[in-house]
């Protein structure tokens, strides 16, 4: 069994590879995008709020499986062309900064209006109001439903297998099919579940980080 | 010197104060009286800028300016809100020095040096490096004196500064406030405790309730 495993493992391996592009990049992409809808959808200034509502509608309300479809199938027949790659990530950074964008809106709605008012005595622009008082605030509020998304993340990214790519699940889906066992979809689990933990422990730290200030 | 000359501030058409004029002399201390609702926070509102009035004139020595606009360094009304409102991620010291060093652009050493010396006149010895969840509300209050001051206010307000806090403090904040206005420090107090108000004031600003 062990040498079946070292025969599989490379392949595993290298989809766990384009596992973790897809995730650290929609991460690192969407985040920030996330924090200015947030505020976009904070904002008095309606048409913005408008549009920003009904594309967080539209990503929220369907299945990221069909944007993938849609982004890669249906977007060249109106010229759009992606390559696979592309695709995925130009989907999932679409889907997942709809997301974020609907925790920080709800982390940016947390701070009291008494926050802004003693910064507008104290006569602090409404950046230096942002940077220094609301943002280290939000970020506190949100890390925990962050964490979340981001671990859902991991987990969705194998919805990439419908666009032909080749990450872990697919890896494991082709040697299983190969050489009927179900094998390497347990080991497929194991190295998701070593991810998410990754993933856990890093935010635990970094939500201890934050705890020192309540 | 302070003056207003006939403050109207409606909300929707409900009067909430009609033809306010009050004058506040330097060193003075107003203090602004009434039953809940009658619009004494709205009319400091309206005097620290944080809310913009509907008719009348602001006078500061002499000069007109609007509260509610006004950036000018040399026009500065400092405000020590009802709960306070420290900023709980930064620390007591960073809370005193962040308005000094971002807007008047002092150096970070003269605004941690001042923030010092203030907050030892405020028997804050100590308690620079702690964050506001770490102090009492006698505490927080002082910090958020200090933090007021430290942008050398020409008018200093405070909404029910006895309010939140212990039956014992009030006599605290009262020796703070009196101090200040040995120093010169024009002062704004409202609050509905009115042996605390009569103590502290050289005039006293009734505000009553209006009719819709």
């Amino acid at each position: 069994m062990m040498h079946y495993v070292s025969e599989i493992l490379p392949s595993l391996i290298s989809g766990t590879g384009m596992t973790l592009s897809i995730f650290f990049w929609t991460v690192i992409v969407s985040i920030p995008l996330g924090i200015l809808v947030g505020l976009g959808m904070t904002t008095n200034f309606k048409p913005l709020t408008w549009v920003i509502n009904i594309y967080v509608w539209l990503m929220r309300g369907t299945p990221l499986l069909l944007q993938l479809i849609f982004v890669f199938y249906g977007l060249p027949i109106i010229g759009v062309v992606f390559q696979r790659y592309d695709a995925a990530l130009f989907a999932f950074i679409l889907n997942y900064t709809a997301y974020f964008a609907e925790i920080f809106r709800g982390g940016l709605q947390a701070i009291p209006n008494g926050q802004y008012e003693s910064a507008r005595v104290l006569r602090l622009t409404k950046w230096q109001t942002l940077r220094r008082i609301v943002i280290p605030q939000v970020v506190k509020i949100v890390l925990p439903s962050i964490g979340n998304e981001v671990i859902n993340l991991i987990k969705d990214s194998s919805l990439v297998y419908v666009i032909g790519l080749g990450d872990l699940l697919r890896a494991g889906n082709v040697a299983m099919a190969r050489d009927v066992t179900l094998l390497p979809l347990v080991l497929v689990g194991i190295i998701y579940l070593l991810l998410t933990a990754v993933c856990t422990v890093a935010l635990r730290r970094l939500e201890k980080h934050y705890s020192y200030w309540r | 010197m302070l003056e207003l000359k006939g403050i109207m501030k409606k909300f929707g058409n409900k009067v909430i104060l009609d033809n306010v004029n009050l004058t506040v002399a330097d060193g003075q201390i107003l203090t602004i009286v009434g039953p809940s609702g009658a619009g004494k926070t709205t009319l400091l509102r309206c005097i620290s800028g944080l809310a913009t009035v509907d008719g009348g004139q602001f006078l500061l020595d002499g000069q007109s300016f609007d509260p509610a606009t006004n950036r000018d360094n040399d026009a500065v009304i400092g405000v020590v809100f009802q709960d306070f409102q420290l900023f709980p991620n930064l620390t007591v010291l960073q809370n005193v020095t962040l308005a000094p060093t971002m807007v008047l652009k002092k150096s970070g050493q003269d605004a941690e040096s001042e923030a010092r010396t203030l907050l030892k006149r405020l028997n804050l010895d100590g308690k620079a490096d702690l964050y506001p969840y770490e102090l009492s509300g006698g505490q927080k209050q002082r910090v958020a004196i200090v933090r007021a001051l430290a942008m050398h206010p020409k008018l200093l307000c405070y909404d029910e500064p006895t309010s939140a806090l212990d039956p014992d403090l009030r006599k605290e904040v009262e020796q703070i406030i009196l101090t200040l206005k040995q120093e010169g420090m024009t002062q704004i107090v409202v609050t509905h405790d009115m042996p605390f108000a009569k103590a502290i004031a050289d005039q006293m600003l009734r505000v009553e309730p209006k009719q819709a």
